[in-house]
């Protein structure tokens, strides 16, 4: 037997029909920004919680023209975002790219790239627990009748929680946001720091939760608002140093542990942002030793 | 007093499946009235008083609510989001088992500030400010404020859970027997509270209880139901004190002198 006679996969790993079904939820979410859509999540050959959502919504978008990055908590070069970047190069022959710039689709776990998204790009967004109100309100039955209600006084109970016990907002990552003046939103568990780049964001934005089986979006140019109090504004974070490789400021960074005498750097958790500011001849503090030890 | 009543009730019947939850009752509830609703386990007092507060929907019969704005609402034709949004306004609702209207993983604070938020205000030093004068006002030490309601006894539960029922300024609250589970003492000062606020604020109350000791001293008047069915009602002290069905003789008769 020949090796044309076997099954092969279809374009993209799903079939026909399942990727009509979940445009048609991409489609429905995009009209009503910030709105979860059911949709029939398919198993996948990957655990849930390794971005079995984010997979079937690039899955369902991808055309053989595009050119795909996949990001895992900013990084091109870990587990998550080689293996789901070896899938699709398997299952579609899409051009692969780490560079920002250069990719139409960005499939990415608990980022948003430094550079700033132009229009044409689309960013897809792998959601562990789609719903805002999750964790102050179990009941999934109750939850859609205050988003439907626009009940949201809950959102702001968790704030405050916050404020009392910290003095502050310590909500660090996943921070709720409210789009286009309507529904409250998880921003998935990107750090706040990415709030702001959400706001009028030029790229389309599409999340998808696989276990919890939603769809929402963001279409772009939409407005996005993080939730706050009067006498204690959203802020984001900010750090007291800049990257120890590139040097970079005002870029969200990871903290990385050297040795186990408490040394440690800070690097920019965006990798490609990272690289190229290096290529480009910027140099941190620690840059030196890097290059001696190569 | 104005010459519309806040609450207009009128045949409401409740069935469950054959069985009777209670049956065609009417009454009217005036602004600034305590009306108690007595009777044994069992007798629909619970039922009526959901019906009431839309937390069920009854088989039958109409109850009509009088808004801010002085118009007369039939709550059955409300929209759910109305009905919801006079819940956590204009209504108040104190469960008997405290862990049912409150949030017991979030601090009392926010307990209390919750309705607040819920409406709107988005201060957070106001907010806590207001919460602050509630505990006291419900003799809650300001310092627990930080403290969740699991690390409260019974009582303060309780008086917590009316806190945050009060915190919107409601007209008309609901309560479910306020005082079951609490020891006698902690009864006493709860209700001491509680007709106080109630006489301060001049809200309106529907209070089910099956203790007369607390219609006695809460409510001005008062309603016997036994299967379903109101077989007796007046004012608290006639009722009392000249109870003319057989039922009403019996229950006040079998109250324990000491």
């Amino acid at each position: 037997m020949s090796t044309a006679d076997l099954a092969t996969y279809n374009f993209a790993y799903l079939d026909e029909q399942t990727k009509r079904m979940i445009r048609r939820a991409i489609l429905k979410a995009i009209a009503i920004p910030g709105y979860q859509v059911p949709f029939a999540s398919r198993e996948m050959p990957m655990p849930y919680g390794w971005g079995t959502g984010g997979v079937q919504v690039t899955a369902a978008i991808l055309g053989p023209k595009d050119v795909l990055k996949v990001i895992d908590q900013g990084a091109d070069d870990t587990t998550n975002a080689v293996s789901i970047r070896a899938f699709f190069q398997k299952v579609a022959d899409v051009a692969v790219t780490t560079k920002t710039r250069e990719a139409t689709i960005i499939q990415t776990r608990h980022r948003i790239p430094e550079e700033k998204l132009t229009a044409g790009q689309t960013l897809v967004y792998q959601v562990p627990i789609p719903e805002p109100l999750r964790f102050l309100e179990p009941r999934e039955t109750e939850t859609r009748k205050m988003h439907a209600l626009e009940e949201y006084g809950l959102m702001h109970v968790k704030l405050y929680e916050d404020i009392a016990r910290n003095g502050h907002i310590a909500t660090t990552y996943a921070y709720p946001v409210k789009v286009e003046g309507r529904y409250v939103m998880d921003p998935s568990p990107t750090p706040k720091f990415d709030n702001p780049k959400m706001h009028m964001s030029e790229a389309l934005q599409l999340f998808g939760a696989g276990r919890e089986k939603r769809i929402y979006a963001v279409p772009p140019f939409t407005e996005v608002v993080s939730l706050d109090f009067e006498d204690h504004p959203f802020e984001i974070q900010t750090f007291d140093r800049p990257c120890a490789l590139c040097g970079a400021e005002n870029v969200y960074l990871d903290e990385v542990v050297l040795d186990d005498k408490g040394g440690r750097m800070f690097v920019c958790s965006d990798t490609d942002h990272c690289e190229e500011r290096c290529a480009g001849g910027h140099r941190g503090s620690l840059a030196y030793d890097k290059e001696a030890a190569e | 007093m104005t010459d519309t009543p806040l609450l207009k009730v009128r045949d409401i019947s409740k069935f469950y499946g054959a069985r009777i939850g209670c049956q065609n009752v009417s009454f009217d509830l005036w602004p600034g009235e305590v009306l108690a609703i007595v009777g044994e386990s069992g007798s629909g007092k619970t039922t009526l008083l959901n019906c009431l507060a839309t937390r069920l929907m009854p088989s039958s019969g109409s109850v009509e609510y009088r808004m801010r704005d002085g118009g007369m609402r039939d709550l059955s034709r409300m929209s759910e989001a109305e009905r919801r949004f006079l819940m956590r306004t204009d209504w108040g609702f104190v469960h008997q088992n405290p862990a049912d209207g409150l949030r017991m993983a979030v601090s009392a604070g926010a307990n209390v500030g919750e309705r607040l938020m819920a409406v709107g205000e988005r201060h957070y030093g106001n907010i806590r400010e207001t919460a602050g004068n509630w505990l006291g006002r419900v003799e809650i030490s300001v310092d627990r404020i930080d403290d969740q309601p699991r690390a409260f006894s019974g009582g303060m539960r309780q008086r917590l859970q009316i806190a945050r029922n009060l915190v919107t300024s409601p007209r008309l609250v609901f309560m479910d027997e306020p005082t079951g589970g609490l020891d006698v003492s902690v009864q006493a000062r709860l209700l001491d509270l509680l007709r106080g606020l109630v006489q301060d604020l001049g809200l309106s109350a529907i209070i089910v209880t099956h203790d007369l000791a607390v219609a006695r001293l809460l409510s001005h008047r008062m309603m016997v139901m036994k299967d379903g069915i109101v077989i007796e009602q007046g004012l608290t002290d006639r009722v009392l004190d000249d109870p003319r069905e057989a039922y009403t003789q019996l229950l006040v008769s079998s109250i324990l002198q000491v």
